[in-house]
């Protein structure tokens, strides 16, 4: 891991993006629903997963996004991503959604739909379950 | 990141909950950035007040915390939803007009300046060379770190209001002196504002912090805005040099191939049901360009154009806004292509216009095509 954005602790399963996400009008605030065509997660809901992506990208008003979905129950459990943006990295803050960023060698191994835990209180913050 | 003992006890929540909740944001983004310390700012530049975007979870929030908080700075703010004016042509439910109003209030009882507009370069005076600032609205950032020698981070929305509240933003890199590690070659022929709007798309796609650009040659206020709104919806680029030399650099081409990639990726029509200029906002420059071109013409569909009302009401005296009328535009101030809920997919199949940022939200989150073409062909083509 590379750093911690939000702390926090959280149990879920990956769901993984290799494409950067831009939250504002491609992420439903109500749903979590992912609208943009050619997306790893087109027509996937974010919901209750450990989202694992690479950045955020595009319109400042994406950490609105953030926070609503969190305030509409849609939010993921925690976020990890392999480089921090400003949108990500204070819409998780409000919304206190746990927050990490770690390194391209743990992006690469970590894959969609495994049951993680992650704790950024822990010496190992990222655990993989069986 | 080190705090002063105020900043500390600020975090701890000793100076109420509005500090404590604004230097949480700050401490987040100081993190993010790799900054050593808080420093002052001089002007914000707030996003996220279009209802449409930031729906009843914002509009919440801003009454909420709009009781108590007041800005430190000079602050003003990025469109809303719709234009009071003529509000009632377009067919918003009243709870949509209720809760944008009420995002105004909260915004105006904060102390903010009612701008509601993307372009506050254009519009307000620019501080002198140096000036450390804090936008939101990622192409006013650009635009600002770009060609008006302010200096800022691609502030999110809570970032550049934490700023507001505070009077501080992060000290990070893009705030200091700078250099771009990766240079664009601009190798497309004869560019209009077109082909600069999917110049900054691929940029924002390809680069980091900041990129160099050589080759671009002399832009108009026009080109340059296409090229900050292009990069500032695909990236997290906040910065465009212009050196033609950057030997430390890597290198990558923009070139015909590279721009029909963009094209494809956001021209999903052959024709649209109306046109929409203005993402960024149109300024007083290109709507006196516009009644020129416009002059002994008429559009054939609908044209929807969009300005901030200063602009407008500049225009107006101008002799403008009555041109442009008779030339059948529907000109509308305090809002923005960009998300706006003024155009709905089950009234509009397709939409037609020069802006790459417009196209990329028309498409994704309004769910309408995008027949995208130059300000010079959209007159030619639509026109008679």
């Amino acid at each position: 891991m590379k750093k911690i954005l939000v702390k926090g602790k959280a149990t879920g399963k990956i769901l993984k993006s290799t494409n950067p996400i831009n939250f504002l009008g491609t992420v439903d605030k109500k749903t979590g629903i992912v609208s943009e065509e050619n997306h790893d997660l087109y027509n996937k809901s974010i919901k209750d997963s450990i989202l694992l992506f690479p950045y955020g990208v595009g319109s400042s008003v994406g950490a609105y996004t953030i926070y609503s979905i969190k305030s509409n129950n849609s939010a993921p459990l925690a976020m990890i991503c392999e480089k921090v943006d400003l949108t990500v990295a204070t819409g998780c803050a409000l919304a206190n959604i746990p927050l990490v960023t770690v390194t391209e060698e743990e992006f690469s191994s970590l894959n969609d739909g495994q049951e993680i835990t992650l704790d950024t209180e822990s010496p190992n913050p990222i655990t993989l379950l069986q | 990141m080190e705090l002063t003992r105020e900043e500390e006890s600020a975090l701890k929540g000793e100076q109420g909950e509005i500090m404590e909740m604004a230097y949480r944001i700050l401490v987040a983004t100081g993190e993010a950035t790799e900054a050593e310390k808080l420093i002052p700012i001089k002007w914000a530049h707030l996003s996220g007040v279009n209802y449409n975007t930031i729906g009843d979870a914002g509009e919440e929030f801003l009454r909420s915390i709009s009781k108590d908080a007041k800005v430190k700075v000079k602050t003003s703010l990025n469109p809303m939803g719709f234009d009071i004016d003529n509000v009632s042509k377009y067919g918003l439910d009243d709870n949509f007009i209720s809760k944008q109003l009420s995002i105004k209030n909260s915004y105006e009882n904060m102390g903010v300046i009612p701008s509601f507009s993307c372009i506050p370069y254009e519009i307000f005076d620019i501080p002198e060379g140096g000036t450390q600032v804090s936008f939101a609205e990622s192409n006013a950032a650009i635009h600002a770190n770009s060609f008006d020698n302010l200096k800022t981070n691609k502030e999110s929305a809570f970032s550049a209001l934490a700023s507001a509240l505070t009077g501080k933003s992060p000290y990070s890199s893009l705030r200091k002196d700078d250099h771009s590690n990766l240079t664009i070659r601009m190798k497309v022929e004869n560019p209009d504002e077109l082909t600069y709007g999917m110049l900054g798309f691929f940029a924002g796609k390809v680069g980091n912090e900041s990129v160099n650009i050589s080759g671009i040659g002399k832009m108009d206020t026009r080109s340059c805005k296409s090229l900050c709104g292009g990069m500032g919806t695909s990236g997290t680029c906040a910065k465009f040099n212009f050196d033609e030399e950057n030997p430390e650099s890597e290198t990558v081409d923009f070139d015909e191939d590279e721009m029909k990639k963009v094209y494809d990726q956001l021209n999903t029509s052959e024709k649209g049901d109306l046109i929409t200029l203005g993402s960024p906002q149109l300024g007083l420059e290109e709507i006196s360009d516009l009644a020129v071109k416009l002059k002994g013409r008429s559009f054939k569909k609908r044209c929807m154009i969009f300005c901030p009302r200063a602009v407008k009401e500049q225009a107006t005296k101008l002799g403008h806004t009555n041109e442009l009328e008779r030339a059948g535009c529907e000109i509308l101030s305090d809002c923005c292509t960009c998300l706006t809920p003024l155009i709905k997919k089950d009234e509009v199949d397709a939409v037609t216009t020069n802006s790459i940022k417009g196209a990329y939200y028309l498409k994704n989150s309004n769910g309408v095509g995008v027949n995208l073409k130059p300000l010079s062909k959209i007159i030619e083509d639509e026109t008679a």
